[in-house]
C-alpha cells in the first residue's frame, strides 16, 4: 500500500511517505511491531475460520439454536419413526390375518375335497368285501349297503379301489357286476371305508341288514375292520350347470 | 520500511507457527483485528496528514482492542454478544472506508 504511485505533484504527505520509506526512525520500529501483531492476528484467525468446524466457535445463544432445531428434527423424526411402526404393525396383522385366513380355507378345501372324492383321503374304517360267486347279487342291496355306511357317518368310500363314491355317484345294472358311475366294476367288490369302524360295521351287521340281504343272494360278506384305510381312488370335481351358491352364506 | 517488514514478519509467523487461540479468547480475535485494522487504517492517514505520533498510534491501537473486546464481552453477558459484534464491525468498517478514503486524496489526489 504504502509504495503505491508516485504522484507527478509532490505534496507534504507523500513527501513524508517517501523520507519515512528511506529513513526508519524510533517511531517506525513501533508502529512496525503493532503491525506485524495485527498481521499475526489477522493470519490466525483466517486460518481459524478456516478451519472452523460447525459449532465450534458459536455462541451460547447460536448454540441454543442450533439445539432447539435438533430436538425439534428429533421430534419430527421421532413422530415419523412411530407412523412407520404403527403402519408396520398393522401391514403385520393384516398378512397373518391373511396368513390364517388361508389357512383355514386350505383346511376347508381338504375338508370338502375329501368328501367331495377329488383328494385321496386315509384314516380309520373298515374293508368290506362282497363275494358274489353266482352274480345274482341284487343292486338294491349293494345300495343298501352304501346307504347303511352313509348312515353311520362314512366319509369317504371307494370300491374296487377304482371309483370313488359320493354324493353323486350313479349304480347301473350291468351283465359282468354293476356300473358304477359308468365304470364296470366285477366281483368280488371290495368297499374301503373311513369312518368309525365299529358303527360302520354295526351298521351292516344287524338283522337282516346288509350281510343278511347278502347272504340271501348267495352272496358272502366279510368285513374287516383297520385302523388305517386308503382310499385313493379320486374324482375331477364337476362344476354344477344348474345349481349356484346362493352369495353371502 | 519497518512497518512493512513487521507486516510480513507478521504473516511469515502467523503461517509457520499457527498457533492455538485459547478458547476463551476465540470469539474476541476476530473483532479485535478489526479493531486493529481500523487502528492502522487511521495512523497511516494522520501520517500522510502530518499529525502522526507513534505515542498516539500504540494508545489507539492497544485502546481499540481492548474497547472492542470488552464491547463483545459485554455483549456476551447481556445474551447480546452476536448482535453487538455485528455492530461494531459495522462501526469499524465505516471508520476504515472513511480513513481508506482520505488516504486514497492524499495519494491519488482524487
Amino acid at each position: 500500500m504504502s509504495e503505491t504511485g508516485t504522484p507527478p505533484r509532490e505534496r507534504s504527505g507523500m513527501d513524508r511517505l517517501r523520507r519515512a520509506l528511506k529513513s526508519p526512525s524510533r517511531g517506525q520500529a513501533v508502529v512496525g511491531v503493532l503491525v506485524g501483531i495485527l498481521a499475526f492476528a489477522a493470519v490466525t484467525q483466517v486460518r481459524l475460520a478456516g478451519k472452523d468446524d460447525t459449532y465450534a466457535n458459536l455462541r451460547e445463544a447460536e448454540l441454543i439454536q442450533a439445539l432447539n432445531g435438533l430436538q425439534a428434527a428429533s421430534r419430527k423424526a421421532e413422530r415419523d419413526i412411530s407412523d412407520l411402526e404403527t403402519t408396520r404393525d398393522q401391514l403385520r396383522s393384516s398378512t397373518l390375518r391373511r396368513t390364517t385366513a388361508l389357512e383355514q380355507a386350505q383346511k376347508e378345501v381338504q375338508t370338502l375335497g375329501v368328501l367331495a372324492g377329488t383328494v385321496p383321503a386315509t384314516g380309520p374304517g373298515i374293508t368290506i368285501t362282497v363275494e358274489d360267486p353266482k352274480n345274482e347279487l341284487s343292486l338294491n342291496h349293494l345300495l343298501d349297503g352304501i346307504e347303511e355306511l352313509r348312515n353311520a357317518g362314512v366319509e369317504a368310500v371307494e370300491i374296487n379301489d377304482r371309483v370313488r363314491v359320493i354324493a353323486q355317484t350313479s349304480f347301473e345294472e350291468d351283465p359282468d357286476g354293476v356300473r358304477v358311475d359308468g365304470v364296470v366294476l366285477k366281483p368280488p367288490y371290495v368297499i374301503d371305508a373311513i369312518g368309525s369302524p365299529d358303527t360302520l360295521a354295526g351298521a351292516l351287521q344287524f338283522q337282516d341288514g346288509f350281510t343278511d340281504d347278502v347272504e340271501a343272494d348267495g352272496g358272502k360278506v366279510s368285513i374287516k375292520k383297520a385302523d388305517r384305510v386308503e382310499v385313493s381312488a379320486t374324482r375331477t370335481p364337476v362344476k354344477p350347470r344348474y345349481a349356484e351358491a346362493v352369495p353371502g352364506q | 520500511m519497518i512497518a512493512i517488514i513487521g507486516l510480513v514478519v507478521g504473516v511469515v509467523l502467523g503461517l509457520f507457527l499457527t498457533p492455538d487461540v485459547p478458547l476463551s479468547m476465540e470469539p474476541y480475535l476476530p473483532i479485535a483485528v478489526v479493531a486493529a485494522l481500523d487502528a492502522v487504517f487511521g495512523a497511516f492517514r494522520a501520517f500522510l496528514d502530518g499529525i502522526f505520533d507513534d505515542k498516539v498510534f500504540v494508545v489507539s491501537f492497544i485502546s481499540n482492542v481492548l474497547i472492542a473486546a470488552m464491547i463483545v464481552f459485554l455483549g456476551d453477558k447481556l445474551g447480546v454478544g452476536a448482535q453487538l459484534s455485528t455492530g461494531v464491525v459495522v462501526v469499524l468498517g465505516i471508520r476504515i472506508f472513511s480513513n481508506v478514503a482520505a488516504i486514497r486524496r492524499h495519494i491519488f489526489h482524487a
